[in-house]
């Protein structure tokens, strides 16, 4: 009869308005990412404190979108920026740009850029949105980080002590 | 004894704008319900529990540019949201809120009601059928498919709908033997029994067919956006559109109002004073009305005719059938 199943659509409906809402009030709540989630990225530092980037461009030139710009400069005995020859006198990321494919994380030879957990990426201006190493190098800014998931059961779990990136 | 022109004129303010309050309330009750039934929790970031969010939308829609499209006819196009808004308020006019009371502090008598004529109930459907006009009107005179679409579609429901809805009203009318409707909330109580036991089927076409007439889902062709993007409101933005969303609300209060005076016994139940009776039944109604809509999909359009009538009528025409026929053995 048509009008049992109308009566069962309207308790599946009375019951729902007693279950407690599923809701996740982001900006409250931030849902931790997966481990390996691909967020804003990361220029890394060496235990001393020099940068592990040399400007090597080889990023830019792995980068699909193009949204990578190095220039390298010559460190000097007295200002010395990263332990090998040369380091990124600039080195820009243009937000709007990246497609977050991990290719410069692939690409890079020191493992110096890996792709973090922040996706908060909203800038006032297309100007803006153009990181440069202020906004990339660590230490991050404090108020720019994202939780993350212990460890999620469906991503592959890296082997411990391999040296890959932190 | 009637109340005095300034009396009658301060109680119609009044209650207009405790409708256009009660209006604020529902749009953000309707949001959080809707939330509540999809488990979600709906609007709650203006304000405690987001009860200023209406306060936010009025905002947002009155800074709206008041565009004119090209093409409309402006008289008709400024005026349908007006007569339909108008058209659902007044309404309320003839709608009794309670019985005689005093004014606390004092011993000046008013009525709860802003006029009690022996036709009421045909005010009532006579408002009821006018609201359409704006819709009608809206729609044709903005020039668009869609809203002509969504209009035509208001008033063929409206006709199909309407002859229900005055059928089934009409087996209540025959019981209490009287238009007006103090004097059916007075004619339950004296019979003992509110009219929606005696008059189930009635009141089951009623609901049905208030649910047609008042545009909510499952009947809301008219505005189906699926396939006429607003219907008869499509080329409305701002206040206007907010006009017409107000008039739907409001037949939908209007409504529940006249549902509860029909069919509840009204203001007329003791413990309680009479408009706290006629809120909760009017809650009821319109609880009812946001259940539906989180329950069923719109019907199709055809199912929505064959629905009118061949199944409202019919049943309508039977209840009247055996109240008439009750009626007038036991008379």
């Amino acid at each position: 009869m048509p009008v049992t199943g109308t009566v069962k659509g309207f308790a599946v409906t009375f019951r729902h308005l007693f279950r407690k809402p599923v809701t996740q009030q982001y900006p409250e709540y931030k849902r931790p990412v997966y481990p390996r989630f691909r967020g804003r990225h990361r220029l890394h530092r060496h235990e001393n404190g020099l940068e592990k980037c040399v400007g090597c461009s080889l990023c830019a030139a792995a980068c699909p979108a193009d949204c990578i710009r190095v220039v390298a400069a010559e460190n000097t005995e007295e200002e010395r920026y990263s332990p090998g020859e040369r380091y990124a006198r600039i080195y820009e990321i243009n937000m709007s740009r990246c497609i977050f494919c991990g290719y410069c994380e692939l690409a890079c030879p020191f493992d110096a850029i890996t792709l973090g957990h922040d996706y908060e990426l909203a800038e006032m201006s297309r100007e803006a949105m153009v990181y440069g190493k202020d906004m990339l190098l660590e230490p991050m800014h404090p108020s720019r980080t994202t939780p993350v998931a212990p460890v999620d059961p469906f991503d592959v779990v890296e082997p411990a002590g391999d040296g890959g990136p932190a | 004894m009637p109340d005095g022109f300034i009396v009658t004129l301060i109680k119609s303010l009044i209650l207009a704008n405790l409708v256009m309050g009660v209006f604020a309330i529902l749009t953000w009750a309707e949001r959080r319900m809707l939330g509540r039934f999809q488990v979600r929790l709906g609007p709650n970031r203006v304000g405690p529990f987001g009860l200023l969010q209406p306060i936010a939308d009025l905002v947002k829609l009155i800074r709206k540019e008041s565009l004119l499209p090209i093409g409309v006819n402006p008289v008709l196009y400024l005026a349908a949201p007006m007569v339909s808004l108008f058209a659902s308020l007044a309404v309320f006019a003839v709608i009794p809120f309670g019985g005689q009371a005093t004014i606390p502090g004092t011993d000046f008598q008013i009525f709860l009601w802003i006029s009690d004529p022996s036709v009421a109930l045909l005010v009532v459907f006579a408002l009821g059928s006018l609201s359409f006009y704006g819709f009608l009107v809206g729609g044709w005179s903005s020039s668009s498919k869609y809203s002509l679409l969504g209009s035509m579609r208001a008033v063929s429901q409206l006709i199909s709908y309407e002859v229900s809805l005055a059928l089934a009203v009409i087996g209540v009318v025959m019981m209490s033997h009287t238009l007006s409707l103090t004097g059916i909330v007075e004619a339950q109580h004296r019979d003992g029994l509110p009219y929606i036991i005696p008059q189930f089927l009635g009141f089951a076409v009623y609901v049905v067919a208030s649910t047609a007439e008042t545009n909510r889902i499952p009947f809301d062709l008219p505005e189906a956006e699926g396939e006429l993007v607003a219907g008869y409101h499509t080329e409305y933005g701002g206040m206007r559109f907010a006009m017409f969303q107000n008039a739907e609300y409001v037949a939908l209060i209007a409504f529940s109002a006249i549902a509860s005076v029909l069919f509840l016994g009204g203001y007329g139940w003791p413990w309680l004073p009479g408009p706290i009776w006629m809120l909760l039944e009017m809650s009821i109604f319109i609880f009812v009305a946001m259940w539906l809509r989180a329950t069923l999909p719109r019907v199709r359009y055809d199912k929505l005719m064959s629905i009118g009538w061949k199944v409202l009528l019919p049943a309508a025409t039977l209840n009247l059938l055996v109240t008439s026929v009750i009626v007038a053995w036991r008379a």
